[in-house]
C-alpha cells in the first residue's frame, strides 16, 4: 500500500477519481440550476448566471456537465465490478481448477475475445426495448469481460503449482475455499488492475453508446450531452465549449482509471517500474523460483498468444 | 499443424456463435420479427407483394409453419449461400448489394489506420523502452494512457470542427458526393483520399496508445533478459542490441495484439464513421439500426465479425512463421 501511494500515477489517478466522485455526490450543492430545466433563455452566452451558457432548448450547460458525472461514474464502477466478478469465475476459477472445466470455459473466453464487442453491443441494444441503466450495464458486461479473464487465467495457472497451494490442498481444504482464500488474495494486484481496466472500458463504451443515441438518451451523461450537441448543430452555433467540455470530462475520468490500472500493475510487477536501479536484482527478489514467477498483466508470456492488458481499454471508442 | 487446426476450429466456433446470436436475438424479443418487418415496409408505403413477403420469410427462416430448429437450419443454409435478404429501409434493394457498395470504404480506412498505428506505435514504444527513465519515456506513459482514454468520436468531432469547419483545411463534404462508380477516376480517388485523411488521423491517434504502451512494457521485460545482457557484454553496438535482440523479441506479443485489437479499432471506426458521415459499413450499421432495418443490420454485423475473424486467422498464420516455438510445437 505504501508503494502504491508513493507511485505518482496512482496518486494522480486516485485524485481524478475523488474529484469526480465529489462532483457526483455534491452535484446539487455545486450547481445552482436544475439540469433539466428548459425555461432559461435559449443560447445565452456564458455569464455568471450560466457559466457555460445555455443550449438551444434553454438548458444550463454547466448544470448538465456537473450532473452527468453521476450516471457516468455509476455505470463505470458497477460495470467494472460486475466484469470483475465474471472474470473471477471465467478466469481465476477455470485456471485454478484446470482440466475439463477449464477447457470449456477458456474456449468460451476465446470466442468472446475475437467477437468484436461494439458491433455485438449495437446489435443487442437494437433489439432491447427497455433501455434502463441496468440493462445497459448488463450488456456492457456481456461484451467486455473476455480480455481480463484471459489474463487472470494465466495468473491463476502460475499460482496453482506453488508450494503454499500444495500445502493448502494437503490440509484438505476444498477447491472453492482455496480459490477464495488463497488464490484471490495472492492475485489482488492483478484483480485491482483489471477492475480499473474494466471501469475504463465501461466509461468509454457507455459514452459511445450514448453518443450514438443507442443508450438511454433521457439519462443525462457526457455521452448524451455530446449527442445533443451534435444534433443541435453546436458546430454552426459556435458553441464549441459544449462540444469540448463533456469530452474533456470523459478523457479525464478515463485517464484516472487508466493511470490506476497502470499503477497497480507497476506496484504488482517491480520489473515495470521506471526508476529501477538494478535490473537483474528485481528478478531475484521476486517471490517464487524461476518458472513459478507470476506474469505481469501488461507484459505477456510469449506463447501461446494471449492479449495484452491495457488494450481492452480501447473497447469503447 | 495442430495449432492451425485449433485456430480454424475457433474461427468456425466464433462464426457459429455470431450466427446464433443473429438468429436468436430477434426471437427472444417480444413481437414477431416478420410482422415487424412487414409493418415497417407497409408504413413506408412500399407495396409488399405476397412473393416478396415469402422471400423475406425464407431468407430469415421466419415462416412459422416450421419448428424453431428447422427455421434455424434454414437460416444457416441461406446465410451460407450469401442470401441476406432484402433491405427494409431501401426496399427492394438486396442487402448484399448495399453492403458491397460501402465495404471497400471501411476496409480502406480501418486497414490503413491499423497498419500505421501498429508501425508507429511499436517504434515509439521501443524507443521509449530503450531509453527508459528518459524524458521521452516519462511523458510517454501518461500520454499513452490519455490517448487510450480518449473517445475516438470526440477527437473526430474536434478535428472536424477545427480542421474542416473553422480553418477549412479539409473539404469533408466531398465524402457524400463521391459515388462508388467514381472510384476509378482520378478526381474520384482524390476525393476519397481527402475525405479519408481526417477520419484516419483520428483513428490512428486513438489506436496508437495501446501499441505504444504494450511495446514499451514488453520490451522493458525483454531487456532484462540474459540474452540481451549477453549481447551487450559481447560489445555489440547499441543499435543492433536494440533492434535485433530486444525489439525483435518484444514485438511478438504486440503482433498478437495487433490482430486481437482489430475488434477495438473497428469499434473506434464505427463512431468515427458516424461523426464524419463517412460512407462505410459502420455508418450504414447505425443507419440500419435507426431505421429498424434488421436484415441489413444483421448482415453488417456478420460481415464485421467475418472480417475480424479472417484478419485474426491471417495473423495466426503469419505468427507461425514469426515464432519457431509454435512450429516445433514445444511448450503448450
Amino acid at each position: 500500500m505504501r508503494a502504491f501511494l508513493r507511485n505518482k500515477k496512482a496518486v494522480t489517478g486516485l485524485g481524478i477519481l475523488v474529484f469526480f466522485a465529489l462532483m457526483a455526490i455534491f452535484a446539487g450543492v455545486i450547481d445552482p440550476h436544475d439540469p433539466n430545466n428548459i425555461n432559461f433563455t435559449p443560447l445565452a452566452h456564458p455569464s455568471s448566471a450560466h457559466l457555460l451558457g445555455t443550449t438551444p432548448e434553454g438548458q444550463d450547460i454547466f448544470s448538465q456537465l456537473i450532473y452527468s458525472s453521476r450516471a457516468t461514474l455509476i455505470v463505470a464502477l458497477v460495470t467494472g465490478a460486475l466484469i470483475s466478478v465474471v472474470q473471477l469465475f471465467m478466469g481465476v476459477f477455470s485456471g485454478y481448477v484446470g482440466g475439463w472445466t477449464d477447457g470449456v470455459l477458456s474456449t468460451i473466453t476465446n470466442v468472446f475475445l475475437v467477437l468484436p464487442g461494439l458491433p455485438l453491443l449495437i446489435v443487442i441494444v437494437a433489439y432491447v426495448q427497455n433501455k434502463s441503466v441496468t440493462t445497459i450495464i448488463v450488456v456492457l458486461t456481456i461484451t467486455g469481460w473476455a480480455w481480463g479473464a484471459r489474463v487472470l487465467r494465466s495468473q491463476a495457472i502460475s499460482l496453482r503449482d506453488r508450494p503454499f497451494m500444495e500445502a493448502a490442498r494437503m490440509s484438505g481444504e476444498g477447491r472453492l475455499r482455496i480459490v477464495v482464500f488463497h488464490v484471490v488474495p495472492n492475485m489482488f494486484g492483478v484483480l485491482a488492475a483489471n477492475f480499473f481496466g474494466a471501469a475504463l472500458y465501461g466509461v468509454l463504451t457507455y459514452t459511445v453508446l450514448q453518443y450514438l443515441g443507442l443508450g438511454n438518451i433521457s439519462q443525462l451523461t457526457w455521452g448524451s450531452m455530446l449527442y445533443e450537441a451534435q444534433n443541435d448543430t453546436a458546430f454552426l452555433l459556435h458553441l464549441w465549449l459544449w462540444l469540448l467540455l463533456p469530452g474533456i470530462c470523459i478523457l479525464l475520468l478515463g485517464t484516472g482509471f487508466g493511470l490506476l490500472n497502470f499503477a497497480v500493475d507497476e506496484v504488482a510487477d517491480p520489473r515495470l517500474r521506471r526508476n529501477d536501479p538494478v535490473r537483474s536484482s528485481t528478478r531475484t527478489t521476486q517471490t517464487g523460483g524461476p518458472g513459478t514467477k507470476p506474469q505481469s498483466t501488461t507484459t505477456i508470456p510469449l506463447v501461446p498468444p494471449p492479449p495484452g492488458e491495457l488494450t481492452p481499454a480501447r473497447g469503447g471508442t | 499443424m495442430q495449432y492451425l487446426l485449433r485456430r480454424v476450429g475457433l474461427l468456425l466456433l466464433t462464426l457459429w456463435v455470431a450466427l446464433t446470436v443473429n438468429f436468436a436475438l430477434p426471437r427472444l424479443m417480444p413481437g414477431n420479427p416478420l410482422e415487424l418487418m412487414m409493418g415497417k415496409l407497409g408504413a413506408q408505403g412500399g407495396q409488399v407483394s405476397a412473393s416478396a413477403a415469402k422471400a423475406i420469410a425464407k431468407a430469415y427462416g421466419l415462416d412459422n409453419t416450421h419448428s424453431a430448429i428447422s427455421q434455424y437450419f434454414t437460416y444457416l443454409h441461406q446465410t451460407a449461400l450469401g442470401h441476406f435478404g432484402l433491405s427494409i429501409s431501401e426496399y427492394p434493394e438486396k442487402v448484399s448489394t448495399l453492403i458491397g457498395q460501402e465495404l471497400p470504404w471501411t476496409i480502406g480506412l480501418v486497414g490503413c489506420a491499423v497498419v500505421i498505428a501498429f508501425v508507429v506505435g511499436t517504434a515509439i514504444g521501443a524507443m521509449a523502452a530503450w531509453r527508459r527513465g528518459g524524458f521521452f519515456d516519462s511523458i510517454l506513459v501518461p500520454t499513452g494512457v490519455m490517448l487510450q482514454a480518449m473517445p475516438a468520436f470526440w477527437l473526430g468531432i474536434l478535428l472536424l470542427y477545427f480542421m474542416a469547419y473553422r480553418f477549412g483545411w479539409f473539404n469533408v463534404s466531398s465524402t457524400n458526393e463521391v459515388e462508388a462508380r467514381q472510384l476509378a477516376s482520378l478526381s474520384g480517388l482524390w476525393a476519397i483520399i481527402q475525405a479519408s485523411i481526417l477520419p484516419a488521423v483520428a483513428l490512428v491517434a486513438v489506436s496508437l496508445g495501446g501499441y505504444v504502451i504494450l511495446m514499451r512494457n514488453t520490451m522493458v521485460t525483454v531487456m532484462s533478459d540474459d540474452f540481451v545482457k549477453f549481447a551487450r557484454a559481447k560489445g555489440l553496438p547499441d543499435r543492433i542490441v536494440a533492434t535485433r535482440y530486444a525489439a525483435r523479441n518484444a514485438i511478438l506479443p504486440v503482433f498478437t495484439n495487433f490482430a486481437l485489437s482489430l475488434g477495438f479499432v473497428v469499434a473506434g471506426a464505427i463512431a468515427i464513421e458516424v461523426v464524419f458521415d463517412y460512407p462505410g459499413i459502420a455508418d450504414q450499421l447505425l443507419a440500419a439500426v435507426e431505421a429498424e432495418d434488421y436484415p441489413l443490420m444483421q448482415a453488417i454485423f456478420l460481415i464485421i465479425v467475418l472480417g475480424v475473424l479472417l484478419a485474426n486467422f491471417i495473423s495466426d498464420i503469419v505468427y507461425v512463421f514469426l515464432d519457431p516455438r509454435i512450429r516445433i510445437g514445444g511448450r503448450s
